[in-house]
């Protein structure tokens, strides 16, 4: 079956098999920036945004994106580059593949928490693992990011 | 991600129906979180998106909530926190994450009876009802004990008491893991309300500890902690306790004990 859907707010049509999952799909037609870790909805790896909110798309079926907008980390734009460059500051981005997902879920709390505490940036980011790090420096990262991002 | 022959998105429960009940492989598409993770063979995968199941709507008795509600929806929305304070928000919190939380829906979790289900054990307490298509309007508790439904789960019901206390608790290795217990302790004007989950057999109500509290509310003015050490202590008597990897069967009574009595406390403070 064929669905129209907007990814990264270009609007596809996109051919899409019944028990496809949406990351699957992503990834077929290239967005390859779109990873995939537990396969089971734990690892975070995978999330996009669907129509603005964090989703699994490990976990999504395909074509329920039909009518709905996508957004890849490649359609975050300047945002994601910045606190990209806050992770990597920090010693926080060491394999890299946690990254994508990691950023996308980062940017949705900036949307929803006004001035989070530490304990609540851990909470929100609960769902996205990272084998690598061990979480201290994307703390720090997220911290300085969110307070540069004020005076921005 | 799921072994799926047919895709479709009937646009009303009644062509959902017919399509379910036309073969026993056709299977009905909630949140799929859970259902990915199984290796059925999908004949025709059913989906519910299109059906306008995904609401909250504050009635004068109680709160409906449409089975296709997110789960992060349903904890965050206005009515379920102005009505029932955080014991809805407190026992989603620890679902995996947020992304999790926004794929996953209500009527997944509820109708799929999962014995690890935070969200069913908080319900329970709340005596909460549920709407099936063809079965019609039941509580959650006769639900939990009645035999596997051929049927669509179409909302949930959760009554309101305006000075209800609620207190929702969990034990887990990590946080975002499976719990290995859950426990929610409820009181309203019916009296107290205990359920645990995670035993690690769906959740149940302790209906001697609670006929035993909501007696001595009839008879004694007050509530002692004496009487609400003796009611934790019923729990763990009354309801069976099993082990799995996440925990043994002993270790579960004690945690049950410990989480009840929390409860107990925190809701019974000041009345």
């Amino acid at each position: 079956m064929d669905i129209r859907t907007m990814i990264n707010e270009e609007t596809r049509t996109l051919e899409v098999f019944p028990g496809e999952s949406l990351a699957a799909l992503l990834r077929r037609y290239g967005y390859l920036e779109v990873r995939t870790g537990c396969d089971t909805g734990s690892c975070g790896l995978c999330t996009v945004w669907m129509d603005g909110k964090p989703i699994l798309s490990c976990s999504t079926l395909a074509a329920r994106a039909a009518g709905h907008s996508i957004t890849t980390i490649k359609g975050v734009g300047k945002e994601g580059e910045n606190l990209a460059k806050f992770l990597v500051a920090e010693g926080a981005d060491q394999c890299g593949y946690c990254s994508p997902g990691f950023i996308m879920t980062v940017l949705s709390m900036k949307k929803e928490l006004k001035n989070p505490t530490e304990s609540a940036i851990k909470h929100y980011l609960n769902g996205n693992l990272c084998r690598c790090t061990g979480y201290e420096g994307q703390t720090r990262a997220i911290k300085k990011w969110l307070v540069s991002s004020k005076g921005a | 991600m799921l072994n799926m022959k047919k895709y479709v998105a009937p646009e009303t429960l009644q062509d959902a129906w017919s399509l379910y009940s036309t073969n026993p492989n056709n299977v009905i598409l909630g949140g799929c979180a859970f259902l990915r993770l199984g290796k059925k063979k999908i004949a025709t995968g059913i989906d519910l998106c299109n059906l306008g199941l995904d609401y909250i709507k504050d009635h004068e008795d109680y709160v409906e909530v449409g089975a296709m509600t997110k789960i992060s929806a349903f904890a965050t929305h206005k009515h379920i926190t102005q009505n029932f304070k955080n014991i809805l928000p407190d026992c989603v919190e620890n679902i995996v994450g947020v992304s999790f939380r926004n794929t996953a829906t209500i009527g997944g979790s509820v109708f799929g009876r999962y014995g690890f289900s935070d969200i069913v054990t908080a319900l329970l307490a709340l005596n909460a009802e549920i709407e099936l298509y063809k079965g019609g309007h039941m509580t959650l508790s006769r639900y939990l004990k009645a035999p596997p439904k051929f049927d669509i789960l179409t909302a949930i019901r959760i009554p309101k008491d305006k000075d209800g206390r609620y207190h929702y608790a969990s034990m887990r290795h990590s946080s975002g893991d499976f719990p290995m217990l859950t426990t929610a302790v409820c009181r309203t004007d019916q009296g107290y309300t205990l359920s645990v989950g995670a035993r690690p057999l769906r959740a149940q109500k302790a209906k001697k500890a609670m006929a035993y509290l909501n007696d001595i509310l009839k008879t004694a003015e007050q509530v002692g902690e004496n009487h609400l050490q003796m009611a934790s202590e019923l729990v763990c008597e009354e309801l069976s306790f099993g082990s799995n990897m996440r925990a043994k069967e002993a270790y579960r009574k004690h945690l049950c004990k410990v989480l009840i009595l929390r409860g107990l406390k925190e809701v019974s403070n000041g009345h």
